[in-house]
């Protein structure tokens, strides 16, 4: 097979063809895990419109504050991931692992205090299920807020895991060579789903923290 | 002679040029991917219909006959779980979808050949957590793992719902697969309005998968959490609400019926035009109302909730759009016997799965407006009468379409020809058994004998009795194509290129393809299933 000499695939006419596949395969992606998360939103929509005193006590419970730093993060991160994607078009190799370590480095900031807010809520007793026992919102609907809580925040911290796993392996790649002005397909596509993950997040923070 | 055929079977083919079994392990090869998936969903077939006729024989009597109730409990649950998302769901698209997708569109592959592997090793994955789920103790919910009982259902349900969770995956990496492919890897001359009307089905299909199957998903993750946290939002008694699982369930489920539906139907197009001699009659009205059962097919979920409480206006609602599916389907159905008509039959075993077809999905598919009425569904709901009725909709369209697929192709994916009485009389045998075993239940939902239930009153035997027999034939009637095919593997006369001198444009290549697909690239001058130009001789 020529996979191992030259970064084109011998089935598309050429690179443009291989190109427009693997941006289109991605955003057809993007679009399913769009829908993944979908039964969470209706369920925190149903759920608050059961219990609409419960859910607005228990928002103003979390830190909104700190969201407002991991936003802050996350979106400046997407920058970086742009950036990366514009120094690679020119070739710049060095200045595109450069960003993305960047943007990893905000990428983990955010997990960071993600954990430190799950280690807060441990010790408050606000867990999902039967596991839930804080005292200050009522059981009835305070643990359905947690549990719906948890698996959305849940959901997309597993989704950075993923996402930053992957800025890695192109920062790698990046020193490495394995990209160049000529090819940068991997580059382009990995970080389109960086952007997903940032934009799952400009979700989940208003609808968590902000609404009352 | 069409100039772009192959004149002669290419010496070096996909299943040759190649044998180790490392080359198939790790082939990225779209054709020997579809035939391992084609293996891979003939044995989960297998598995499910032997549960499937122990069941039957329970039921030949109105007591205890072979098993006991919780194993009759977790033997539907299974037949259910294994025909559904083993067999039915991947059976059309994964098997025969990959081996002549790429070749009707011209392409030598799929557009990502690697993620086509992953896509049958994550099938394989969830297929064995499936299995190990049931092996280790079995779960009793039926396939539709109904809250609140599955969250607190002594059977190892997590598992089982992992596994399907996973082969929600496989699916959703081949539907992005085949949208990518059919948007970027047509052959130079293939316009949009040449694709064949398989892939047309086949696109259709992926874009249900990719939409749908996440929120199935997330959905039996949720179910999943419950049993681990109980974390309530399925539980009433924690102030979730169970029939909100009714609603996510059933808004992967109703659409995945499509899923199943529509590649039977696309298969049942080629096959229609191959022995019709025929142009194909209104080949946009097809592909368009694809799209039309598609789309509907995602506002139609509520008519499965007619009698969970909710109002009678969204019933009535969900019932009109649930009706909305048979004028699409009746679109098609018009048009194939409108291609029949006037045509040189061929009346051969594909054809006569199609006539099948049409016949099970007519019936099937006018009961269907019945239980959408919700008058009549209050009636039936949940008795054999609905049990009837997905027969025949889903099981016996896949069916017969995936029959009628496995013949029609098979030369083109072996090189050899199955022989022509055996499967006749194998085809007859099929059709009769599954009317007879599916007609009288019917008859007992409409007697008002529930569903999964393991006893019944003496009255009912009769029918029972019936239905079991019919249930006898068509395992008979497997057991004799399975005899036969894997016979004409081996012994098999060698087939011509194109036997059948359809006008197919996956005939362009050679029978079996080479594996690059094509020797010569080939050249769409002509629309396909065009049986106006002279073209090759029928040789059979």
């Amino acid at each position: 097979m020529s996979t191992e000499t030259s970064p084109w695939e011998d089935h598309f006419s050429g690179p443009e063809n291989q190109s427009h596949a693997a941006q289109l395969g991605m955003w057809i992606f993007l679009g399913s895990e769009v829908l993944l998360f979908t039964n969470l939103f209706v369920g925190y929509g149903v759920y608050r419109y059961y219990y609409p005193e419960v859910f607005a006590e228990a928002s103003r419970h979390l830190k909104a504050d700190w969201a407002l730093v991991q936003t802050l993060l996350l979106v400046t991160s997407s920058l970086m991931v742009v950036l990366a994607v514009h120094y690679i078009r020119q070739g710049r190799q060095f200045l595109t692992a450069l960003v993305l370590l960047l943007a990893i480095l905000m990428g983990v900031g955010f997990l960071g205090i993600k954990g430190w807010e799950y280690w807060e809520h441990w010790k408050e007793g606000a867990l999902p299920g039967e596991y839930y026992h804080f005292e200050e919102i009522p059981e009835q609907g305070g643990s359905l807020f947690y549990t719906l809580y948890f698996l959305l925040t849940g959901l997309h911290a597993i989704h950075m895991l993923v996402a930053l796993g992957l800025l890695g392996w192109l920062a790698f790649g990046a020193v490495a060579g394995k990209y160049t002005a000529g090819y940068h397909i991997p580059v382009e596509v990995g970080g389109l789903y960086w952007h997903l993950v940032d934009v799952f997040w400009l979700f989940i923070y208003p609808l968590l923290y902000l609404v009352e | 002679m069409n100039p772009s055929a192959e004149s002669s079977q290419p010496a070096i083919t996909y299943l040759n040029h190649e044998t180790s079994v490392m080359s198939w392990l790790l082939t990225r090869d779209h054709k020997r991917i579809g035939v391992m998936f084609l293996v891979g969903v003939i044995f989960s077939l297998l598995l499910g219909g032997i549960f499937a006729m122990v069941l039957r024989l329970e039921l030949l009597t109105p007591g205890p006959t072979l098993i006991s109730p919780m194993t009759y409990n977790r033997m539907f649950t299974l037949h259910g779980v294994i025909m559904v998302w083993l067999f039915m769901i991947p059976a059309i698209p994964s098997a025969f979808g990959n081996f002549v997708l790429p070749i009707m569109l011209g392409a030598k592959d799929v557009a990502f050949p690697r993620l086509n592997l992953a896509s049958f090793y994550i099938y394989l994955a969830g297929a064995l957590l499936t299995v190990f789920g049931m092996l280790w103790s079995g779960a009793d919910t039926g396939w539709t793992f109904y809250t609140p009982y599955s969250t607190v259902s002594p059977s190892a349900l997590t598992p089982i719902l992992l596994g399907v969770f996973i082969i929600g995956f496989s699916t959703i990496i081949t539907g992005l697969n085949f949208i990518t492919t059919v948007h970027t890897m047509r052959a130079p001359g293939m316009h949009w309005t040449r694709i064949p009307l398989f892939v047309w089905a086949i696109y259709g299909t992926s874009v249900i998968q990719v939409v749908a199957t996440p929120v199935l998903g997330m959905v039996l993750l949720l179910v999943s959490m419950e049993r681990l946290l109980g974390a309530g939002i399925f539980d009433p008694s924690r102030g979730g609400d169970p029939v909100l699982f009714q609603h996510m369930f059933w808004f992967y489920s109703h659409p995945a019926v499509y899923i199943m539906v529509l590649p039977a139907m696309g298969v049942i197009t080629e096959v229609v035009c191959a022995f019709s001699r025929k142009n194909i009659f209104g080949y946009r009205m097809i592909a368009a109302s694809t799209f039309g059962i598609a789309f509907v097919g995602f506002f139609s979920w509520g008519h499965h909730m007619f009698v969970s409480g909710q109002s009678t206006f969204t019933s009535g609602i969900f019932g009109v759009l649930s009706m909305l599916v048979a004028i699409f389907t009746a679109i098609k159905i018009f048009n194939w016997v409108a291609t029949m008509y006037g045509g040189s039959i061929d009346l051969r075993v594909p054809l006569l799965y199609v006539l099948g077809f049409i016949f099970l999905l007519m019936f099937g598919g006018m009961t269907g407006v019945a239980v959408a009425t919700t008058s009549l569904d209050v009636h039936w709901h949940d008795t054999y009468f609905v049990v009837a009725h997905f027969h025949y909709i889903m099981v016996g369209a896949v069916l017969m379409a995936f029959l009628a697929a496995l013949h029609y192709w098979w030369p083109k994916m072996f090189g050899r020809v199955y022989p022509e009485r055996w499967s006749f009389l194998a085809a007859m045998t099929i059709i009769f058994g599954f009317i007879v075993t599916f007609l009288p239940q019917f008859l007992l939902g409409n007697l008002g004998m529930p569903r999964r239930y393991y006893q019944y009153p003496q009255e009912m035997q009769w029918l029972h009795v019936l239905s079991t027999a019919g249930a006898s034939l068509l395992a008979f009637g497997f057991g004799l194509i399975a005899v036969y095919l894997l016979w004409s593997l081996r012994y098999g006369p060698v087939s011509a290129p194109n036997p059948w001198g359809s006008r197919g444009y996956e005939w362009f290549s050679g029978s079996p393809p080479a594996p690059h697909n094509f020797t010569r690239a080939p050249s769409f001058e002509r629309e396909v299933h065009d049986y106006t130009v002279p073209e090759a001789p029928r040789v059979y």
